[in-house]
């Protein structure tokens, strides 16, 4: 008995082991991030030890400043609020209708969103930056419009994803509520509002938490569709920002740090909050990516007919 | 009478059809011009030759792609997408089934492990890039190495190690690689951990008491229900890696670096160095028909081991 428990413990402390030797290899990145961010330009060369002997948070000041990070999380706030809120508006009212109303090409439509997850074409931001320029978005003197450009497109990216999801979950709600409504005259609009939107407040919070972690995250569009005028504040977001200061000569490494800890720290803060939100998210774009559930959908429909 | 009534029956289904229709309006819209035509002129524009700025298009019909064939740079570049996820399929998630096999056991901790896993697939390429670029930096100032990576070697003393990581053509794409697969792992973690977590665990305990051995338990009941998992992870590994690029970007730079060129900087290049649009589009449909016939045959292959 006594060896039998001699073997079970070390086999769990040589599992805690792996797992926690990976675990740490996945934080002493960010460690290092946070420590260098908090050294001088002078001692982030020579002091070397893992734990922070000092705080300086002069670099925060500095990267808030000078290194206008101030501005590009301002924009990165901006981008992710007015597209997350566009998402949520534009997909619910589209899958509210693919779910509860009838019109002519409803399922084309909808099997076009589906089957736009699953083609992967890599060189479509090619014409996109074209059509960006011919309709004026990318050099227009406002930076207003700029802004509505990349924004729009942000939108699009987050589309598909949010409108399956939200109609998938309306398909599951019970009419009884929406009867309900309806016999006391409510209109569709009302119902979507006073009724829908309200009971889909789950499958809502994993379209908002997804896509604010998506549209933080986003390097390309804003790279190819953002492009300062000088003399202007900038309308870049964060992402784009710190490639911009990290392809400057002579890095000033601990500002960069501090200004790489200011783009992850929301994002980590926004992940630990909602863990199972954004897992959600992601499992629902995997299965649509892998095309499984383009085929579960089509063999319950021939299972119909 | 009769015919005034059917008339305005009618008109009220017209009006009641087209607000119904409103509600997808926005959505459609937005679509068609900002993916459906995308798509048609990434095809379209494949055919021509065409500088992005004049208003001349020159139709030439497969020329682009014979061009491409003949490319070498692409097809290193393939190479180097092909590298980063063969990479990516064997160490990346080998590491993340063994984590998950660790962490499915009763053991304590297992959501703070779930947590910190995570924690890189949330952060974005380019932080990413940008923290592993410091780490890996080749610099050396006062006598110090300045990199984490170089200083560890130093004094740890194998000085012969100390490396330019990412200005090394020997070393720079498994830099990438490594760190690709470091940002990926978690993600394979928790879609193989969601995996284990159906099997069974009637069928662990009737094999434990038939007297089999852990490792027979593991080829003779985990892995064969976890095939249709592990076939999901491998098809998104596949078209996540082959797509990696920002990563690139953020660590070594776009464009000027020959030995790190994956095709979608090819792409980036084609159209802002070189200014060939239709070139760029051709390389994104072929690179697009290759992701699509990659992930057919996977499928082909995962259909033909669920007959078995």
């Amino acid at each position: 008995m006594n060896q039998y428990l001699i073997k079970r413990y070390t086999r769990s402390t040589l599992i805690h082991c792996f797992l926690l030797g990976v675990a740490l290899t996945c934080i002493i990145p960010l460690w290092w991030m946070v420590k260098s961010s908090l050294m001088t330009n002078e001692t982030i060369f020579t002091d070397r030890s893992l734990l922070p002997t000092q705080f300086n948070f002069r670099n925060y000041f500095l990267a808030w400043t000078e290194g206008r990070f101030g501005l590009y999380l301002l924009n990165s706030v901006v981008y992710t609020v007015s597209v997350v809120v566009g998402i949520v508006f534009v997909a619910s009212w589209a899958a509210f209708a693919f779910s509860r109303l009838q019109f002519p090409g409803k399922n084309i439509i909808f099997y076009m969103f589906v089957v736009a997850m699953m083609i992967p074409l890599p060189g479509s931001f090619v014409p996109l930056t074209v059509l960006m320029t011919r309709l004026g978005f990318i050099s227009s003197p406002y930076s207003v419009v700029r802004q509505a450009g990349y924004i729009l497109c942000m939108i699009n990216v987050g589309l598909s994803l949010s409108i399956i999801l939200l109609k998938t979950f309306f398909d599951k709600m019970p009419h009884d509520l929406e009867d309900a409504a309806r016999i006391d005259g409510c209109s569709k609009m009302g119902i979507w509002w006073h009724v829908a939107l309200p009971l889909a407040r789950p499958a809502i919070a994993v379209i908002v938490i997804f896509n604010s972690l998506n549209v933080w995250n986003e390097y390309i569009l804003a790279y190819l569709l953002l492009n300062d005028i000088p003399g202007k504040s900038t309308i870049m977001p964060l992402q784009r920002g710190l490639m911009v200061f990290a392809g400057t000569h002579n890095v000033d490494y601990p500002l960069l740090m501090a200004g790489l800890t200011i783009a992850a720290v929301p994002i980590i803060i926004l992940y630990l909050l909602t863990q199972k939100f954004i897992i959600r998210g992601l499992a629902m774009k995997d299965s649509l990516k892998e095309g499984r559930f383009f085929k579960v959908k089509m063999d319950t429909m021939r299972e119909a007919k | 009478m009769a015919a005034f009534m059917t008339n305005k029956k009618t008109r009220q289904v017209y009006h009641n059809v087209l607000t119904n229709f409103l509600f997808v309006l926005p959505a459609v819209v937005i679509f068609a011009i900002f993916y459906i035509y995308p798509f048609y002129e990434t095809f379209n524009l494949s055919l021509h030759e065409w500088n992005g700025i004049s208003v001349d298009k020159y139709f030439v019909g497969l020329d682009n792609f014979k061009d491409l064939l003949r490319d070498k740079v692409w097809w290193s570049s393939l190479w180097h997408a092909a590298y980063i996820t063969l990479f990516a399929l064997t160490f990346q998630n080998i590491l993340a089934f063994s984590l998950a096999v660790a962490c499915d056991r009763e053991i304590r901790m297992k959501n703070f492990y779930r947590v910190i896993f995570f924690i890189p697939p949330v952060l974005s390429e380019v932080v990413v890039g940008l923290i592993w670029r410091w780490i890996l930096e080749a610099n050396v100032q006062g006598g110090q190495q300045v990199g984490l990576l170089n200083h560890f070697l130093y004094t740890i003393g194998l000085n012969h190690l100390v490396n330019d990581w990412l200005s090394d053509p020997k070393t720079a794409l498994t830099c990438i690689a490594i760190v690709h697969s470091w940002k990926g792992f978690g993600w394979g973690f928790v879609m193989f951990l969601a995996g284990l977590q159906t099997i069974d665990r009637q069928l662990y305990e009737a094999a434990r008491v038939d007297g089999a051995s852990p490792w027979g338990i593991f080829f003779n009941i985990t892995i064969p229900m976890m095939v249709p998992v592990i076939l999901v992870v491998v098809i998104l590994t596949i078209l996540g890696s082959m797509q990696v690029f920002i990563l690139v970007m953020s660590m070594v730079g776009q464009g000027l670096v020959y030995y790190t060129d994956v095709p979608v900087t090819r792409i980036l290049s084609a159209m802002h160095l070189t200014r060939q649009y239709g070139y760029a589009c051709s390389m994104g449909v072929m690179f697009g028909l290759i992701l699509i016939s990659l992930s057919f045959a996977m499928k082909q292959i995962s259909a033909r081991m669920k007959q078995v």
